[in-house]
């Protein structure tokens, strides 16, 4: 039978929020999916005219490509700290950093926890997948004991090189982080609840509310050496025992 | 109207940055600049403007890159060890062509050194600091109330030349206190509107702020843009002081406090006979070369004085190439030479 297309709704498209620049993530990698998160957080809050995306270093540091807002690329690291300059300087914008790992969780050590310590009034995407992506897939402060990684070519060794990092549990000890979550996006029901959380971490801050968190645990297939499909298992399956999934914080509203 | 005020340099700085419209400050505490913090800290929240005792000069610097994003004026002040935590930062204000005043209240180095003034910073505020072919604009005030003039001209030559700007003074002006007039503040309504600036995409195409692109070609030319900016500030902004130079035999070069005790200098070798002038400058980058240069046919001999193992010395050789002798007197670790000791030192090359 011959598809009528003008008498088809349309249930799904590409964000108004999100530009037609040409992805430079690998096939299977997550962070396409919370780029589209993202976008469509801003449509449906209605806030593109508002936002300012800040862009870290690592596979996303391209982020200011992908969304119709103005958008800063900050220093290795310092994305919160920048998100703070900007925040404090037009409390009427509405900004969010978008940080791998290894930018928030081991360089940007000082500056991700002070920021969310100050109780900033900004939202936070952080993006673990245990690994660093962009640099050729060293170890991240969150690589998983026995993970090979081309900096732990052995596995990672606890006795040298500690353990993985729960980030977001130490920044849940704070007192004035209002919303902190770690999600996944291995399947379809995880998808929906992550895109939950980060509209609820958009909307704390168009709320006034104050510093918003989600972590999501992501994919790297490229330097996993695995496929998405298995990708996305291992996540499920392995990643979620180190890293629960869950609301850690969750103050108010 | 002109208001009087009996001030420390930091004060001055602090009192004028805020008159320059300064709405967000960032800093971590150190010496001997700790007034400047204090000052802000006090008043800054005051006026609703933003005080952050940030966790680090890392962090301060990059929140200036965040509040200098957004289009206003911001400001960070340091010294010496602190600067050198905020090069990175440095570095990325002036490939994003950012607007921003940085002010390094120099003390002994290198490493811990101690809290004494000294001008040995001067090749990490002029030569670069950070990494990539950039410059900043640096300032070398001279008094407390030249601090408090150049810390308004910083932040409009910033915003002209979307370029971070360095005020480059040492401990002894920081901490000396003297009478200062400060100009009434600014009409804020009176500076043009940063069409650049990232403070949300109504009715335009989005601004990024970036510092960055992989292609080549592209840096390439983002350095060109770069270079023509700086050559289009050294055409501009020289600025430099001469006193007594006319009939000069000698000149000292000198600049911040060294310049002000060579001024005494100046007065006590003319009361005996030498015929002693003094070369200020006032940028230090863009550096006066042409008109030391032309100053250095007329005299026999150049003497850099500094508070450092002799780092200006390298530009004033670079603009005098040869035309006149250029000795070196120079004291390092946080020691301030006294006008006797350097009026030895001009006498040994008196005719
Ligand atoms: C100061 C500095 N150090 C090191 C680097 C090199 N570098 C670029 S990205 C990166 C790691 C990024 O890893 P992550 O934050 O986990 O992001 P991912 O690529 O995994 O998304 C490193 C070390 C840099 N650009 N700047
Ligand atoms: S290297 Fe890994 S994190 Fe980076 S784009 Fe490819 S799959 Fe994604
Ligand atoms: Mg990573």
């Amino acid at each position: 039978m011959p598809v009528d297309i003008a008498r088809m709704t349309k249930v799904f498209g590409r964000p108004e929020s999100l530009t037609q620049a040409r992805s430079t993530y690998c096939p299977g990698c997550h962070h396409g999916i919370i780029t589209r998160i993202i976008g469509q957080t801003i449509d449906e809050l209605g806030i593109a005219e508002r936002t300012i995306g800040i862009a870290p270093v690592g596979c996303s540091v391209f982020a200011y490509l992908w969304y119709r807002c103005d958008a800063l690329q900050a220093a290795h690291g310092r994305a919160s700290a920048v998100a703070t300059g900007l925040k404090r300087a037009r409390p009427d914008l509405v900004v969010f950093s978008y940080q791998g790992d290894g930018d928030f969780a081991s360089i940007g050590t000082a500056e991700s926890i002070h920021a969310a310590n100050r109780g900033e009034n900004i939202t936070v995407i952080f993006v673990n997948n245990q690994i660093y992506g962009m640099t050729g897939g060293e170890m991240a402060p969150t690589t998983l004991v026995g993970q090979h990684t081309a900096t732990t070519p052995d596995g990672r060794d606890p006795a040298t090189t500690g353990y993985p990092i729960r980030f977001s549990e130490l920044i849940a000890q704070l007192d004035a982080p209002v919303y902190v979550t770690r999600q996944a996006l291995y399947d379809t029901r995880r998808i929906m609840d992550c895109t939950k959380a980060v509209k609820k971490a958009f909307q704390n801050q168009v709320e006034g509310r104050g510093y918003s968190l989600v972590e999501i645990l992501a994919t790297c297939p490229t330097n996993w050496h695995m496929s998405p499909i298995q990708s996305n298992q291992h996540v499920a399956d392995t990643v979620t025992k180190v890293f629960p999934l869950g609301d850690l914080v969750n103050r108010g509203a | 109207m002109r208001e009087r005020y009996l001030l420390r340099g930091n004060e001055a700085i602090a009192e004028s940055a805020i008159r320059a419209g300064c709405q967000c400050y960032f800093a971590y505490p150190i010496t001997p600049q700790g007034e400047l913090v204090e000052h802000m800290a006090h008043n800054m929240p005051r006026l609703g403007r933003t005080f952050i005792q940030a966790e680090s000069e890392v962090a301060a610097i990059n929140m200036v890159y965040g509040a200098a994003a957004a289009g206003v004026r911001t400001m960070t002040s340091s010294s010496s060890p602190g600067i050198s935590l905020k090069q990175e930062g440095i570095s990325y204000l002036a490939g994003a062509n950012l607007p921003a005043v940085i002010v390094n209240v120099v003390r002994g180095g290198p490493g811990l050194g101690n809290i004494a003034p000294s001008q040995c910073d001067y090749f990490q505020a002029v030569k670069g600091g950070g990494h990539g072919d950039y410059h900043m604009i640096v300032l070398g005030p001279s008094t407390v109330p030249e601090a408090g003039e150049l810390t308004m001209l910083a932040f409009d030559l910033a915003d002209r030349y979307r370029t971070p700007v360095m005020i480059l003074a040492d401990g002894l002006l920081g901490q000396m206190m003297e009478p200062v007039e400060l100009p009434a503040p600014i009409d804020m309504a009176s500076l043009p509107a940063k069409e650049w600036a990232a403070t949300g995409a109504r009715g335009r195409e989005p601004n990024i702020i970036l510092s960055f692109d992989l292609s080549p070609d592209n840096l390439k030319k983002m350095n060109l843009a770069l270079q023509a900016k700086y050559a289009e500030i050294r055409k501009n902004e020289v600025r430099y002081e001469e006193a007594e130079t006319e009939d000069a035999d000698i000149v000292i070069v000198a600049y911040g406090s060294t310049a002000r005790i060579a001024k005494t200098v100046v007065r006590m070798a003319r009361a005996e006979g030498i015929r002693l002038g003094l070369f200020r400058p006032i940028t230090l980058w863009p550096y006066p070369y042409e008109p030391l240069r032309a100053l250095a046919d007329r005299v026999d001999t150049v003497l850099t004085v500094e508070m450092s193992a002799g780092q200006m010395w390298e530009d004033v050789r670079l603009a005098v190439a040869e035309r006149a002798n250029t000795p070196f007197y120079g004291e390092m670790g946080g020691i301030v030479p006294t006008p006797k000791e350097i009026l030895t030192e001009v006498r040994k090359h008196a005719r």
